[in-house]
């Protein structure tokens, strides 16, 4: 191993990783970067090689090749004892036969602690994870979400570098989730340890990380902040697993057109030479509902001819409560319906109802190609 | 980000962990219990294979005689054994196969030799290798020796060792020998329908009607686990004996034989069979009955479309498991088979009364063939059981219905009688004074320091030996079951574990036990100063009963989270203190069951013992046995009852001790 010349804040470092059960490469070559006091999220479907390499970094399951350095050291082949990492997982792995008290001690023990100093530490434990009543009980007597902020009690501790959590919150209630999620963002900004999190849920991810890395059949598919993977996926994929996205098939034109239907549309650059097919993608909410050519009192000026604008007719319409879902059909789309999300108050203003038509704008800068599913 | 042509692993080796000094520990543990496993099951149990491919035969050409004249004058000529029978035709091609023990003398190719005689002999092996007897003094080499009569006729050739099939040829051209496999086979199928059938409908009565008192019929139906196998085979003497109470009932057939084989042995495996299917009963989804009731299927068609097929598992299984306690018992038949030969026997007779162990070899391997294959159908079976289980299965809750309830609860009055009636018998029997012309009661029979069979001594040894067994078993099999389930990598190994773990069940007692004398007490063995203690009656006992208490251990090990150990090694804390303080407190209903099962099963054994006990550790289950074939069926009967009571309130100590335990450990599981 050569010399590693860590950047200030750069705290894990993985390089070249790859992994293989067998024939099937869980891993293909994976390379990233983690700074210090960063929240970090592995993104993908299951079976995609998250939580596989989540265990090769905490040591637990060995990667076939590749290197794994931690604050300038290289741990690749340590056992997870000779690491340094706090855990928690799904199943929250409590020690059902100790009491609270004495599953947060459990990793106190033996480290030159007085007994003293421990039920100290253990108190504090307790309070920062806001059950500080609860440490004479057993596990089975907390709920699900008391459980997890245990098992995260338990694993900060010692104090570890990297909080390295395997799907927390996939085991709890809809309603429990959402504020342990922010409860454990506060807490780790609070201590500013480094942390890994696992999961499969998207919306998890986009709340809770600093990074998130989309994974997908063992490789990474793109690393970059929720904003960035939202707004700017870097693959069909990342665009089709993150939030919704209209996909419809089209023929690249020159730089930054694409032809849908026999209609040129203006897009981003996409940099796929003439000819190609590709998939246009737009989010559904970043279709722009101008009316049915008539202007509406109260909507900001519009260019007179906005560039890909036509209309369509509203096929059908969904309530979801905080916008309405509409399916667009035009014959550019042949039998396929583009999906638009439209506020209350645009639906309400522009008097849109199944069987009406409207204009609507893909805004160059929102209309995306990608290479088509498959050939990536 | 993607990158395209990485789809191919680099070349190279795969990274190697550095081992932690847990991940060192626990193989090593693994290893040391490996290796326990395979001193006390793999080696015997080649031993014993080797032994029946081993053949003995006289060579009558490897010696040559010389014999003088009344004046002690030789003439030169120089004879062999061989010549000699082939002038004489003392011994046939039969006579010359011999046994590892056998030694013929020479005189009867004189015709007439008389020890008085001048005549003076001379005799020496024709090669290095070959071997005879002067008296008790072995002779090898090719030296000329001179012998005068009188010592010539001690004169004792000694067989030569070669490998082959011989022994399995004498076996079957034996018809008293192989018509044992047809007996056996005969005796478990009959007593395998029986016991399957009479188990499903007791089972059926306790799952699936309303009748009453099921806690009772459920406590009855496992009172025959606590007693030997060879008890119920004393209360037929009784019963159905030369003077049996009601022996008119058979109509003038006998008791001894196939009919007292079969009723015993539906007796001592009934509980085996019920207790799988009554949990195959137990776990059938009350979904598919009310579909069954919606789409008006008629009970009748339920109960072969739902019911059976549910059951069917369960049912596969308590068939096997039956099948092979039956073929492989040894205790029933020895006291109520008679005349009617069977494989467990057989081994016994040909080891202990015949002497011949390349026989005895032979039958056990014959035994183990049937064994193994009940053995593996089972296991094909149960793996396939667990699959069946479904989280959301409804859990059926059988209705009032007065007349099947009735019947129900009658079938189960007769079949606990049968049960409750055989033990009764026996406690009858120990305490009548001499059967049947003095039947004042009288405590007589319990004088067990009188009566052939090792007295009250055996009884203490036997409780000594369920506890060594209960107690060090229990250490063995949970140790190594948590290290084949919670240790990393080392699969191979880990697989190989396994296998170990799982043979003891396809191995019967007596196949055991006979292989254990040929590894033990063969004097070259550093572990031979074993044979003959009590450490080699544990062992042998742990062995045999290592299967089912492995996966009692390896169950209750698979319901603990797999991540306590990752848990406990990322807080940088030894695995054996999680063992300690997590696992074992855990685990401990499933550690007291093991216990249990073993003491009960060390008290109860006869199989596997019987060639291994001496006659200072001689056990209570073996005294039954020896007492019974000394004729003092009575002593047999109390000394049978001792062991009764004695199972009976360790098992009642082990509920009250799990209780205890359970409420100060256990507190957790309470929400």
């Amino acid at each position: 191993m050569t010399e590693v010349t860590a950047t200030p804040d750069l705290y894990l470092s993985i390089d070249s990783l790859w992994k293989a059960f067998g024939d099937f490469l869980a891993l293909k070559n994976i390379s990233l970067d983690i700074n210090e006091r960063e929240f970090v999220c592995f993104l993908g479907p299951s079976g995609c090689g998250k939580t596989t390499l989540l265990r090769a970094i905490a040591g637990l399951d060995l990667q076939t090749k590749g290197t794994v350095m931690q604050a300038g050291k290289d741990v690749s082949n340590l056992p997870p004892s000779e690491r340094d990492f706090g855990i928690v997982f799904q199943s929250y792995a409590l020690f059902p036969n100790l009491t609270i008290e004495k599953n947060i001690a459990f990793g106190l023990e033996n480290t030159g602690r007085s007994k003293s100093e421990i039920a100290v530490r253990v108190a504090e434990l307790l309070a920062l994870v806001g059950l500080p009543e609860q440490g004479k009980k057993y596990p089975a007597q907390l709920s699900g979400g008391q459980q997890q902020r245990i098992a995260l009690a338990r694993a900060i501790a010692t104090n570890p570098g990297l909080l390295l959590l395997d799907e927390p919150l996939s085991a709890l209630d809809a309603k429990v989730r959402v504020h342990l999620r922010h409860e454990i963002k506060e807490l780790q900004r609070k201590l500013g340890v480094t942390t890994v999190m696992v999961t499969h849920d998207q919306e998890e991810a986009l709340t809770m990380a600093d990074r998130i890395v989309v994974m997908n059949h063992g490789v990474i598919e793109q690393v970059g902040s929720p904003t960035e993977v939202y707004r700017e996926p870097a693959s069909l994929f990342v665009a089709d697993f993150i939030g919704e996205m209209n996909q419809i098939p089209a023929v690249a034109g020159s730089g930054d057109t694409v032809t849908i239907g026999g209609a040129t549309l203006q897009s981003q650059q996409h940099g796929f030479s003439a000819g190609m097919h590709v998939v246009a993608a737009i989010r559904p909410e970043d279709v722009i509902p101008h009316g049915d050519g008539a202007r509406s009192p109260g909507a900001p000026d519009e260019i007179e001819t906005p560039e890909n604008a036509f209309e369509v007719d509203v096929a059908e319409m969904e309530f979801l409560g905080s916008f309405w879902r509409c399916r667009l059909r035009h014959e550019i789309f042949g039998r396929d319906e583009l999906i638009a999300d439209f506020s209350i108050n645009a639906v309400r203003r522009l008097e849109l109802a199944e069987g009406k038509s409207l204009t609507i704008e893909l805004p160059q800068s929102r209309l995306m190609g990608f290479a088509p599913a498959g050939e990536a | 980000m993607t990158d395209l042509s990485a789809d191919k692993l680099p070349a190279g080796p795969a990274i190697k962990g550095k081992l932690s000094r847990d991940d060192i520990i626990m193989r090593l543990g693994m290893v040391v219990i490996a290796l326990y496993l395979i001193a006390t099951l793999v080696f015997p149990l080649w031993a014993m294979l080797s032994k029946s491919f081993s053949t003995f035969q006289f060579d009558l050409g490897a010696y040559e005689l010389q014999i003088s004249d009344e004046q002690g004058k030789y003439s030169g000529n120089i004879v062999t054994p061989a010549q000699l029978n082939a002038e004489l035709l003392v011994l046939g091609e039969a006579d010359l196969i011999a046994g590892s023990d056998s030694r013929m003398g020479l005189t009867q190719f004189f015709p007439d030799f008389s020890f008085r005689s001048p005549v003076m002999y001379q005799i020496r092996n024709t090669t290095e290798t070959g071997r005879f007897l002067v008296g008790s003094e072995l002779k090898t080499g090719t030296d000329w020796l001179e012998l005068d009569s009188n010592t010539f006729r001690r004169v004792q050739m000694r067989p030569v060792k070669a490998t082959g099939l011989g022994n399995f040829v004498s076996y079957f051209s034996t018809p008293a020998l192989f018509n044992s496999i047809k007996n056996s086979l005969l005796i478990a199928v009959i007593s395998t329908v029986v016991t399957v059938t009479l188990a499903f409908w007791f089972a059926y009565a306790l799952n699936r009607s309303c009748m009453r008192f099921k806690g009772f019929f459920r406590l009855v139906a496992m009172a025959p686990i606590l007693v030997p196998s060879l008890l119920p085979g004393i209360a037929l003497v009784y019963l159905f004996g030369n003077q049996g109470m009601i022996k008119e009932l058979l109509f003038g057939a006998s008791i001894y034989g196939p009919i007292g084989i079969v009723i015993g042995s539906v007796f001592f495996t009934f509980p085996h069979a019920f207790i799988i299917i009554s949990t195959a009963l137990a776990i059938s989804d009350a979904r598919l009955y009310e579909a069954a009731a919606s789409l008006r299927s008629t009970p009748w068609r339920t109960f072969w479309t739902v019911t059976i097929p549910g059951a069917r598992y369960g049912l596969i299984s308590a068939t096997f498991v039956v099948f092979n306690l039956v073929i492989t018992d040894f205790g029933l038949p020895k006291v109520i088979g008679g005349q009617f030969n069977v494989l467990a026997v057989d081994i016994y007779k040909q080891v202990i009364g015949q002497q011949n162990f390349e026989m005895g070899a032979v039958v056990s391997v014959v035994l183990v063939i049937p064994a193994i294959f009940a053995f593996a159908i089972d296991r094909l079976v149960q793996s396939k059981q667990v699959a069946l289980l479904s989280a959301r299965s409804v859990p059926y809750q059988p209705k009032p219905h007065r007349s099947a309830d009735r019947f129900f609860l009658v079938y189960c009055l007769l079949v606990a009688l049968f049960i409750v009636g055989t033990l009764g018998i026996c406690q009858f029997a120990a305490l009548i004074k001499f059967w049947p012309y003095d039947l004042s009661f009288s405590l007589t029979n319990y004088d067990f320091d009188r009566m052939d069979g090792g007295g009250w001594g055996s009884y203490y040894n036997s409780i000594k030996l369920g506890l060594f067994t209960a107690v060090a078993g229990t250490c063995v099999v949970f140790f190594g079951a948590y290290l084949v389930e919670k240790s990393n990598g080392f699969k191979t190994g880990r697989a190989l574990f396994q296998m170990f773990a799982m043979l003891p069940m396809a191995i019967p007692g007596m196949v055991l036990g006979l292989a254990y004398i040929f590894f033990f007490n063969n004097p070259a063995n550093p572990l031979n100063f074993i044979y003959g203690t009590m450490a080699i009656l544990v062992i042998c006992t742990v062995t045999h009963f290592y299967t089912v208490s492995h996966l009692t251990a390896v169950t209750a090990l698979k319901q603990m989270d797999r991540e306590f150990e990752s848990v406990s090694s990322s807080l940088k804390q030894p695995t054996l203190k999680l063992f300690r303080r997590v696992t074992v407190p855990v685990c401990l209903p499933a550690i007291l069951d093991i216990s249990i099962y073993l003491f009960v099963n060390a008290m109860t054994t006869v199989s596997a013992v019987v060639f291994l006990y001496s006659p200072k550790t001689s056990l209570a289950s073996i005294a039954v046995l020896n007492m019974d074939d000394a004729g003092d069926i009575a002593p047999a009967a109390a000394m049978g009852m001792m062991i009764f009571y004695t199972n009976a309130a360790a098992r009642i100590i082990h509920l009250l001790v799990s209780r205890g335990v359970l409420q100060r450990t256990q507190a957790w599981r309470a929400r």
